[in-house]
């Protein structure tokens, strides 16, 4: 359906149903409880990272997980897009739509240009062409030298780029929103359900990114399943036969390379349509890291780690970042108050600022038990399970018998 | 004139001269053999057919255009292609994939983008795959993973993935090296088939002389950079310049 197979077209379902559905899913406990305070992921702040990171990883993918060239400088992409979107917002309106196909078109154009240049070394090399490039656009756009040279203000510096009062908008109505709009559905207005102890939150912003990352997904279904993407696997797996085939590899690489640099620009459009200002931090190497730890967390070259990476990643840095040993006391109050002292005392390098010690402990435990990512871990269970059931059916084969 | 014409060819590697005005000359619908000891040059020149190394001076002829200058895809898209003496083939990709992407250079030339409608959507390349798999006998290991295959099965593969572009030449670094006898005699009866089944040219660089004698109707010999003779395999068996620099130690 949709001119996929059947396993694939399975696959978009549920990550249709994941996206649309994520209010819901992400709100398990009622909303006042203690856990629901902790875990509930269902806010629409958060589902908007979970999205749009979603899209960057999947481009990301599109790149490192076909052609299996690392690129380490993918947040300068995103940086881009976000500094055209904000743009967008400054000069016309605040209407998302010209923001969104500027910053596609803009990330498109910077990834012709590095990639062109990048992609004349493989390897190790490449990652560090592209590390390079992307720091010297973040130290550009930190310190505004493009601006500054140009006489005016073209990325703001430290203090980000955000839109003014004085600022033209020349196709601003009167009664024009003053935030981010689709065509006069403004992207921070949300409608709140509440039923039992629950209060789902439903925001037309969230919503607008999760078609995205529909439409970002099934494209690179599509991309993973072509003649192109055979290609790509191909160049990952042998140049030389590919060059001996008659076949110049440079186009392909380029065209994996633009893809997923415009699927990040798309990425930081919509961050900036989810909230209008920008900053040259969103351009730092470790956004760009961050990006390869969620596709490797999620699974390399899968069609769904991607979306589970990002996910897990974003989920971890709001939610455990969010616990503190307050709320740790509070889990343990009914245990001997020793015993709650020690816990809290074990855990307490973990949570609120520690995070990222969570996530390096997550990362290690994946990438050595399974080098695959998530997806290789839900292979290794949904394996188990089939298994389980052959043994029992064996089982019952058998004991009619006895 | 040959198909492949080598005129002059010189090659050295700092104090090395590796190629000394080698000429060489491929009569189209033949294997030649080139033939020499470790060291004489064979897969420089090799390298400089393919356009993987730059000769210091000399010609390279194919089909009466130079191939000089060309980067490897362009020389193979003028006709000739080469089975490695490590089978060259994408192992993580299944042999049908393996197959299939020669398919699609060959339709398609060099590079079009496909857009994104899926691979099954070909049938015309399904069938041309599928046909050069049954040629190799290999149709039922198409699910297969390429790199799970037995080394003969590699070197299968490899000449299918050659084959399925119809080249006018087929160039071979010691496609038997490493192999134990009995997959020698394989891929010798192999290339017998290929050779009896379509009109194509073979130029073989190899070691045993086994290979060489049963399949040749050529064979040039390289010594220290320089070509020695050239002639039948009759006669080369009985030259005695050829027995002195190379056949002695080879025990035929």
């Amino acid at each position: 359906m949709l001119g996929l197979n059947t396993r694939d077209f399975k696959l978009f379902i549920l990550v249709c149903v994941l996206a649309l559905a994520a209010p819901f899913l992400l709100n398990p406990f009622p909303t006042a409880s203690a856990l629901g305070e902790s875990f509930n992921a269902g806010y629409p702040a958060l589902m908007q990272r979970f999205v749009i990171f979603g899209i960057l990883v999947i481009g990301f993918n599109i790149l490192f997980g076909l052609t299996g060239f690392l690129s380490f400088g993918h947040a300068a992409f995103l940086g881009v897009g976000s500094f055209a979107a904000v743009w967008m917002f400054k000069l016309l309106s605040y209407n998302v739509v010209p923001a969104i196909i500027l910053s596609v078109i803009v990330a498109g154009i910077f990834s012709v240009v590095i990639g062109y240049v990048a992609l004349r070394r493989s390897g190790i090399y490449f990652s560090i062409l592209t590390l390079a490039f992307a720091q010297m656009m973040y130290s550009i756009a930190f310190s505004d030298l493009a601006g500054k040279m140009m006489g005016f203000t073209l990325t703001n510096g430290e203090t980000g780029l955000q839109v003014y009062n004085d600022d033209p908008q020349i196709l601003m109505g009167p009664d024009s929103p003053t935030t981010p709009h689709f065509f006069g559905l403004e992207m921070n207005s949300q409608f709140t359900w509440d039923i039992g102890g629950w209060s789902f939150v439903f925001q037309n912003g969230y919503y607008f990114s999760a078609l995205f990352l529909i439409a970002a997904f099934y494209l690179s279904i599509r991309i993973f399943r072509s003649p192109m993407g055979l290609m790509l696997r191909a160049i990952k797996s042998n140049q030389t036969r590919m060059s001996y085939t008659g076949i110049n590899t440079k186009p392909y690489m380029l065209a994996a390379f633009v893809i997923s640099g415009m699927y990040a620009g798309l990425a930081g459009g919509l961050l900036a349509a989810m909230d209008p200002l920008t900053g040259a931090e969103r351009m730092f190497w470790t956004a760009s890291g961050e990006i390869v730890v969620m596709a490797i967390l999620g699974g390399v070259g899968t069609l769904i780690g991607p979306v589970l990476g990002a996910g897990i990643i974003k989920y971890l840095e709001n939610i455990v970042s969010k616990i503190n040993d307050s709320i740790l006391h509070q889990w343990f109050a009914i245990m001997p108050d020793w015993l709650d002292n020690v816990l809290v005392t074990i855990i307490h390098p973990f949570i609120g600022k520690g995070w990222h010690l969570t996530l390096g402990l997550l990362f290690m435990a994946v990438v050595i038990f399974l080098p695959g990512g998530l997806v290789q871990g839900g292979e290794k269970i949904g394996e188990l399970f089939r298994r389980k059931k052959t043994d029992d059916a064996a089982d019952g084969a058998k004991t009619p018998a006895e | 004139m040959g198909i492949l014409e080598v005129k002059g060819i010189n090659k050295r590697f700092g104090g090395l001269q590796a190629l000394g005005d080698v000429n060489l000359s491929v009569a189209e619908n033949t294997v030649h053999a080139i033939i020499g000891p470790n060291g004489a040059g064979k897969s420089t020149l090799l390298n400089v057919l393919v356009g993987k190394l730059i000769p210091d001076s000399g010609s390279v002829m194919f089909d009466g255009q130079s191939v000089l200058g060309r980067k490897p895809h362009e020389i193979n898209q003028m006709g000739i292609s080469r089975v490695f003496q490590t089978p060259e083939i994408f192992a993580d990709l299944s042999v049908f994939e393996n197959v299939l992407i020669p398919c699609f250079a060959k339709r398609d030339g060099s590079y079009k983008l496909q857009g994104i409608g899926a691979v099954s959507g070909h049938g015309d390349v399904h069938d041309m795959a599928e046909a050069i798999l049954a040629d190799v006998n290999m149709l039922d290991k198409r699910h297969m993973i390429a790199s799970s295959l037995s080394r003969g099965d590699k070197r299968r593969l490899e000449m299918a993935m050659c084959l399925v572009q119809e080249p006018k030449l087929l160039l071979l670094d010691e496609p038997t090296a490493g192999m134990a006898r009995a997959d020698t005699n394989n891929t010798i009866d192999l290339l017998k088939e290929i050779k009896e089944k379509r009109d194509i040219t073979m130029c073989i660089i190899e070691h045993d002389m086994h290979v060489v004698f049963s399949l040749s109707e050529r064979i040039t010999v390289l010594a220290q950079g320089m070509p020695l003779v050239e002639d039948t395999p009759d006669n080369i068996k009985g030259h005695p310049k050829v027995r002195e620099a190379y056949l002695g130690e080879a025990q035929v």
